[in-house]
C-alpha cells in the first residue's frame, strides 16, 4: 500500500437533513433533504448539481428495512441526476464512511472530478423487534445470533469485557450520555436535541400531569440510574446506552483539490483516509479494544502525517456508550484503560481539550445507520468552517477526524480533514 | 464423523450428537471453534475435526433484555431476560454461547473470569451450544 492519494481530494459541500421518525417519509425523501442542503451549502452560489459526475451512497440494508433494493440509481432519478453512475457501497452502520472513502479514491483516481457521497437509512417503519433482527445481521448470523447476541448485546459483552480490566464503574457509560445529549440539545437535526434534565422534566411534567406519587429523581445520573426511567437493554448497557432508531440521510461533494476554489474559497482538504476489517467477536483475541479501528487510524494519520495530539475535534461511532470509551482509546486520544474517564472529566466536552461528538453523536442526533458516517462528517465541515451556530466550537477547529464503524468493529473506517 | 465438511451445518450435527467439535490446522496446528474450509491463519486447506473440552472461561457477557424475535418467541424478554457470552475455551479459540445456571436477574452475580463448562440446550428444534458455571 502506498498510502497516499493519487491527487488531492477536497469537500466542498455538505448537508444533512433531520433526523428523526418520518413515518411519511420513504430513503429517497430523506436523501432529497439532505441534497437540497448539500447544495445550499455550496458557497459559490453558480454551482450546478449536474457538474456531479457520479453518485456514492452508504445505505446498510434498504431491503430489510423498507423492502426496496438497488437504491442508488433511484435516488439519482429522484434529485435528477441519472445517467450518471450511482451505486451502494454497504458495510453496516460504517457505510457512509466507506461510501466517503469510494467517492474521495474515485476522484484520486482521476477518473471523476466531482461526486456526491451520501448516506440514508429509514429505519423506524420497522417494530422494534425486526429493527434488533435486521441490526444483528451486521454480526454474524450463523454463530452470533443463534447465541442469542443482539447488538447491544454485542457492545454489553465488551463493556463487561472493560470494566473488569480497567475498573471502570459502570456509571461512568451514563456521563458519555449525558454529554452527548448536552451537545445534542444545541443541534436542530438532532433527534434527541434534548439534555438528560430536560427529558427528566418533561417525565415530572406528565407525572404530575396524571396525579399520583412523582418520581424522587435529584439529579441527571439519580434518573439514569432508575431502571424505570433507563431500563436495561442488554446489561450493562441500558436504553440510555443506546443510540435510537432513527430516518436520516447525509450527503457532501467531493471534488479533485485543484478545482476546489471553483466551489468555495474555504474547502476542506481529505489528508488521511483508513479503512480495516476484523472477524466477528469470537474471532478476536481481546473485546477491549477494536483492532480494525486502530488499524484504519495509524492509516489515516500516516497518510495525513499528523499525530493523536494533533486532532482538535473529532466525531467517533458512539453507537453505544461504550463504543465512544473504545473509540477516544483506539485513536489515540488517551491511553487504554483511561478512556472511560474522558466524559467524566469533561475533557471530551464541547469546551475540552479533545470535544468528542459535538453533533450530540449517534447517540442524541440519532443513527440511520447508512446515513451516519456521512453526518459525521457534514459536523466537522460546519465545525471547522465556524458554522456550527450554538455549538461550535471556542478553539480554531484545522484538524478533525471521523471514526465510523461497522457492525462490532468487523469494518472501521478513519477519515481526517485539514483546512484547505 | 471424521469426514464432515467444515460447515456450520457440521458444527450443528455434531452439536446435536452432543460434541462440540473444533476444526485444527494440520499445517500450523492453528485451532478454531467454529468450523471452516480454509485455515485463516496459513490459508491451507488440511484440516481436522478435533473434539474440545468444552471448558472454558467467561471474556465477556451480556444479560439480554430485548432478544431478537426468534428468542422473543420462545418467552424471552423484560420479564424473562437471558444471559450470552463470548467464551474463551481451555484450547485457545473463542466461541459465542448462552449461558445457563446463572441467574440472569442479577447480573451483578455473573463475572468476567467465570469458568464455565459447555452443554447443549435446546430451543425448538434445533441443538444449541450453552456454558454453565463449573460446580
Ligand atoms: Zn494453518
Amino acid at each position: 500500500m502506498k498510502g497516499k492519494l493519487g491527487r488531492g481530494v477536497a469537500l466542498v459541500g455538505a448537508g444533512v437533513g433531520k433526523f428523526g421518525a418520518f413515518p411519511r417519509k420513504d430513503s429517497r425523501d430523506l436523501f432529497v433533504e439532505a441534497f437540497r442542503e448539500l447544495v445550499a451549502s455550496v458557497d459559490n452560489k453558480g454551482f450546478d448539481p449536474t457538474e456531479i459526475e457520479a453518485l456514492f451512497i452508504g445505505n446498510y440494508s434498504s431491503e430489510l428495512f423498507e423492502h426496496q433494493g438497488h437504491l442508488a440509481p433511484i435516488l439519482a432519478d429522484w434529485v435528477g441526476l441519472t445517467p450518471r453512475a450511482a451505486l451502494r457501497v454497504e458495510g453496516a452502520c460504517a457505510s457512509g464512511g466507506i461510501a466517503l472513502r469510494q467517492g474521495v479514491l474515485a476522484v484520486a483516481s482521476g477518473l471523476y472530478d466531482v461526486v456526491l457521497v451520501g448516506g440514508v437509512e429509514r429505519m423506524t417503519a420497522l417494530p422494534t423487534e425486526a429493527v434488533t433482527d435486521t441490526l444483528a445481521t451486521a454480526g454474524d448470523v450463523l454463530y452470533e445470533f443463534p447465541a442469542g447476541f443482539t447488538f447491544p448485546g454485542f457492545y454489553a459483552a465488551m463493556a463487561t469485557a472493560y470494566a473488569a480490566r480497567y475498573g471502570m464503574p459502570y456509571e461512568a457509560l451514563m456521563e458519555v450520555a449525558r454529554k452527548n445529549h448536552a451537545h445534542g440539545a444545541l443541534n436542530d437535526k438532532a433527534q434527541f436535541g434534548m439534555t438528560i434534565r430536560a427529558i427528566m422534566d418533561r417525565r415530572l411534567a406528565k407525572a404530575r400531569e396524571k396525579g399520583g406519587p412523582l418520581p424522587g429523581w435529584r439529579d441527571e445520573l439519580d434518573f439514569l440510574r432508575d431502571p424505570g426511567a433507563n431500563p436495561p437493554v442488554a446489561w450493562p448497557l441500558r436504553l440510555f446506552d443506546c443510540s435510537p432508531i432513527t430516518d436520516g440521510a447525509a450527503a457532501v461533494l467531493v471534488v479533485a483539490e485543484e478545482l476546489a476554489r471553483r466551489f468555495t474559497d474555504r474547502p476542506l482538504r481529505v489528508l488521511g483516509t483508513g479503512q480495516a476489517s476484523d472477524a466477528c467477536l469470537y474471532g478476536r483475541a481481546d473485546l477491549t479494544s477494536l483492532r480494525s479501528a486502530r488499524e484504519a487510524a495509524a492509516q489515516a494519520y500516516t497518510m495525513a502525517g499528523v499525530k493523536p495530539s494533533g486532532v482538535k475535534l473529532a466525531e467517533v461511532h458512539d453507537c453505544f456508550t461504550i463504543a465512544e470509551v473504545l473509540a477516544v482509546e483506539d485513536l489515540g486520544f488517551f491511553p487504554s484503560g483511561q478512556g472511560w474517564r474522558a466524559a467524566r472529566d469533561g475533557a471530551t466536552h464541547r469546551d475540552g481539550t479533545i470535544p468528542v461528538n459535538t453533533s450530540g453523536g449517534l447517540k442524541a442526533k440519532g443513527h440511520p445507520v447508512g446515513a451516519s458516517g456521512v453526518a459525521q462528517v457534514v459536523e466537522l465541515w460546519k465545525q471547522m468552517r465556524g458554522e456550527a451556530g450554538p455549538r461550535q466550537v471556542g478553539h480554531d477547529v484545522d484538524l478533525a477526524l471521523a471514526h465510523n464503524v461497522g457492525g462490532t468493529g468487523q469494518t472501521c473506517v478513519v477519515h481526517i480533514f485539514g483546512r484547505g | 464423523m471424521a469426514e464432515r465438511d467444515f460447515t456450520r451445518t457440521s458444527f450443528e450435527e455434531h452439536l446435536a450428537e452432543g460434541y462440540l467439535m473444533g476444526v485444527r490446522c494440520r499445517s500450523c496446528g492453528a485451532l478454531s471453534a467454529v468450523p471452516r474450509p480454509l485455515c485463516p491463519a496459513c490459508r491451507v486447506e488440511d484440516l481436522e475435526w478435533v473434539e474440545l473440552s468444552g471448558r472454558g472461561v467467561v471474556e465477556g457477557f451480556t444479560v439480554i433484555h430485548v432478544p431478537p424475535t426468534p428468542l422473543a418467541a420462545a418467552g424471552f424478554g423484560r420479564d424473562n431476560p437471558y444471559a450470552s457470552a463470548v467464551v474463551r475455551l481451555a484450547e485457545g479459540p473463542w466461541i459465542t454461547a448462552q449461558l445457563v445456571g446463572v441467574d440472569p436477574k442479577r447480573p451483578e452475580s455473573i463475572r468476567v473470569g467465570l469458568k464455565v463448562r459447555a452443554e447443549v440446550i435446546h430451543q425448538g428444534e434445533a441443538a444449541r451450544l450453552a456454558f454453565r458455571p463449573e460446580d
